[in-house]
């Protein structure tokens, strides 16, 4: 008799769960999504999560494929309002140029949700956009190194991004903001591997030679997995122990560096998530249920992966999303 | 089109390459210090040779293309075809050898296209190579579909991180291919022929050199380099990234060929001191990396260095050491 209690509360609260996860207001509406194109592997993976969350939701997703052209974007909202779909979602190639189109959308009465970067428009004509917090993932980064250490007097060296570019400057100065009054915390050494494995990997030999064969050296913070993983090779080469003498992190989560992590060489990254359309869609919900305006700017979060967070899982489930 | 048998050593090339090696020196004294790890040569020195090959390698068949008066803008996107293919079907289960020499005649392939534009379609060089430049990118990154392609294939790798004698693998390709081009092109004629092509193809197709031929093969040679280097960027990451592998390393090798002395209007050429101006470039890009710069001063700092050289070797330069040298002889005449 209890065993079938137990049952019964069981699945009346997962019937719950799932109808308070998934509202219904969604379910058979129909959006469209106008995506850049897939130029990074962190943009197909945007993609096919996109594709994900609508499914889950019972949303009937019309995507396009704007392969780098503003042009093809701005087409797309046209062919999406004269077919009067309920909502768009548009990852902008650009921030300029967006006053028309959108002002087209507004007067069909369709709301725009803009996906990982804004516009330079007014802000009445799109209903909200969703991006990451760059600088708070330089931040969380910096974070975990303060924990880490303790006390203990930390040299770190930073493999930076392209120079000048945005997440360059943001992840870096979120990693400092992090590290500001921990003076046993310090970056000795900080040079670019422009995003890449290679240049990554030629960086840190370089910072290995420059700071006693890497002796001096207690923690590598990269910019992106991609140059974590070339400095893990570095490291490797130079007979040092990534993950143990040298410890490594780095932002992004891309599949590779769970790999990494699975074979102890990298300690914790933090995740720029492809789930952009996620909190997209559960504020449309919100929208279209309650009328309530959300707010104009969803910051996602940036979740810290660490060693302890079973790897293995989180790679299996990230490497079909097409990194 | 004197050719001569051996190149000073001094020139401004080594003083370059020497005063380079002396400022990082001072800017991180351990930068001679070369120590024996793991069974290889370990050191910021090694750091140079090593890192300087991919571009040396792309140099070596560039001198040639820039001999007869053309130029390779293709080999950066060749380099990431290169990769993409030996990568993807080692990952297909296919043995590496196989994907070594598929990968090296899909160079050939791309450098022969080139030579059929510029040879017998007559398109001007720089336009037909940018279009292998701009395609060549695309078809590695359908062949990796976007992503980047890891393996662990021992062959692969050994190419790219293994050593021989205790010397980085890489650095020992390309010595070897520095011997054999060398030999190839001055003990026989091939060298004259290509240096005769570009100072006047009409001319030296009317003295019997079948310079149509010339041209592909030439190309194709250089199509085979940049596979070469392909596959040992590819082999160092262990992994294929058809996004960035050589990007714009074309311009690199460009530039080692002209610090090297070869003149961009064809006809004259040295093989081994462009392969000087792939380490002197490499060696710029070392220091920098040890002596603790920050990042915006990259750029600035190769670029000085650079305007020094050129300035060194301009016909400028050039005269007025001339005129002290025959200054000095009459002063001494006199007295």
């Amino acid at each position: 008799m209890k065993f079938f209690t137990k049952l019964a509360v069981a699945a009346g609260v997962a019937a719950l769960l799932s109808s308070a996860a998934y509202a219904d207001s969604l379910k058979g509406k129909t959006i469209g999504f106008s995506q850049i194109g897939s130029e990074s592997g962190w943009r197909a993976a945007e993609t096919s999560v996109t594709k994900q969350e609508a499914e889950k939701r019972g949303i009937n997703l019309k995507f396009a494929d704007a392969q780098q052209k503003q042009e093809n974007q701005i087409k797309a909202i046209r062919g999406f309002i004269a077919q009067g779909v309920d909502a768009i979602l548009v990852a902008p190639v650009v921030s300029t140029g967006w006053d028309a189109v959108l002002g087209e959308a507004k007067d069909a009465k369709i709301p725009v949700i803009l996906l990982d970067r804004g516009v330079d428009a007014p802000q009445d004509l799109y209903l909200t956009s969703v991006a990451s917090d760059q600088v708070k993932e330089g931040k969380v980064a910096g974070d975990w190194l303060v924990k880490t250490v303790g006390d203990k007097k930390c040299n770190v060296v930073e493999l930076q991004g392209t120079v000048g570019s945005t997440p360059a400057i943001n992840r870096k100065k979120g990693f400092e903001e992090a590290i500001k009054g921990h003076d046993n915390i310090k970056i000795v050494r900080s040079q670019t591997g422009d995003f890449t494995r290679s240049k990554g990997k030629e960086v840190m030999e370089g910072f290995i030679k420059a700071e006693d064969g890497g002796k001096n050296i207690c923690a590598m913070y990269a910019h992106n997995d991609d140059m974590a993983v070339g400095g893990i090779q570095a490291i490797k080469d130079a007979g040092l122990k990534p993950g143990k003498d040298i410890l490594v992190v780095s932002v992004d989560s891309v599949p590779d560096i769970f790999k990494a992590m699975m074979a102890g060489e990298a300690n914790a990254s933090v995740e720029l998530t492809p789930n952009m359309a996620g909190p997209a869609f559960d504020a449309l919900d919100a929208y279209w249920t309650s009328k309530k305006q959300p707010e104009k700017f969803i910051i996602t979060e940036s979740k810290l992966y660490t060693q302890k967070d079973d790897p293995k899982k989180v790679y299996e489930e990230k490497k079909d999303l097409g990194y | 089109m004197k050719m001569k048998k051996f190149t000073p050593l001094i020139n401004p090339q080594s003083i370059a390459l020497v005063v380079v090696l002396l400022v990082n020196w001072i800017l991180f004294p351990g930068f001679f210090n070369v120590t024996w790890q793991d069974g290889r040569l370990f050191g910021s020195l090694i750091d140079v040779l090593n890192r300087g090959v991919p571009v040396a390698i792309l140099a070596i068949g560039m001198s040639a293309v820039i001999a007869t008066k053309g130029v390779d803008l293709s080999v950066g996107a060749v380099m990431a075809i290169s990769g993409a293919v030996a990568a993807t079907l080692v990952t297909d289960g296919y043995p590496a050898y196989l994907a070594v020499l598929a990968a090296l005649a899909v160079g050939i392939v791309c450098g022969v296209w080139n030579g059929v534009l510029v040879a017998f379609l007559e398109i001007q060089p720089i336009i037909a190579t940018l279009v292998l430049m701009v395609a060549g990118r695309g078809i590695a990154q359908l062949i990796t579909a976007g992503s980047i392609v890891t393996f662990a294939d021992p062959l692969l790798i050994f190419i790219g991180t293994g050593s021989f004698a205790g010397l980085p693998m890489p650095v020992v390709i390309a010595i070897v291919l520095l011997i054999l081009s060398v030999l190839l092109v001055r003990s026989s004629a091939v060298g004259l022929f290509i240096e005769s092509v570009g100072v006047n193809r009409a001319a030296a197709s009317l003295a019997g050199i079948r310079s149509g031929l010339l041209l592909v093969a030439v190309y194709g040679f250089s199509g085979f380099c940049a596979a070469i280097s392909g596959l040992i960027v590819a082999g160092d990451i262990k992994g294929a990234d058809a996004n960035n592998a050589g990007l714009w390393l074309e311009l690199d090798a460009i530039l080692a060929v002209v610090i090297g002395g070869t003149s961009l209007l064809g006809g004259r050429f040295s093989i081994a001191m462009s392969v000087l101006g792939a380490i002197i470039i490499q060696a710029m890009n070392t220091g920098i990396l040890v002596s603790g710069f920050p990042p915006e001063f990259n750029l600035v700092v190769k670029a000085g260095v650079i305007i020094l050289i050129f300035t060194m070797q301009s016909p400028l330069a050039t005269r007025l050491i001339e005129m002290r040298k025959t200054q000095r002889a009459v002063a001494r005449k006199a007295s």
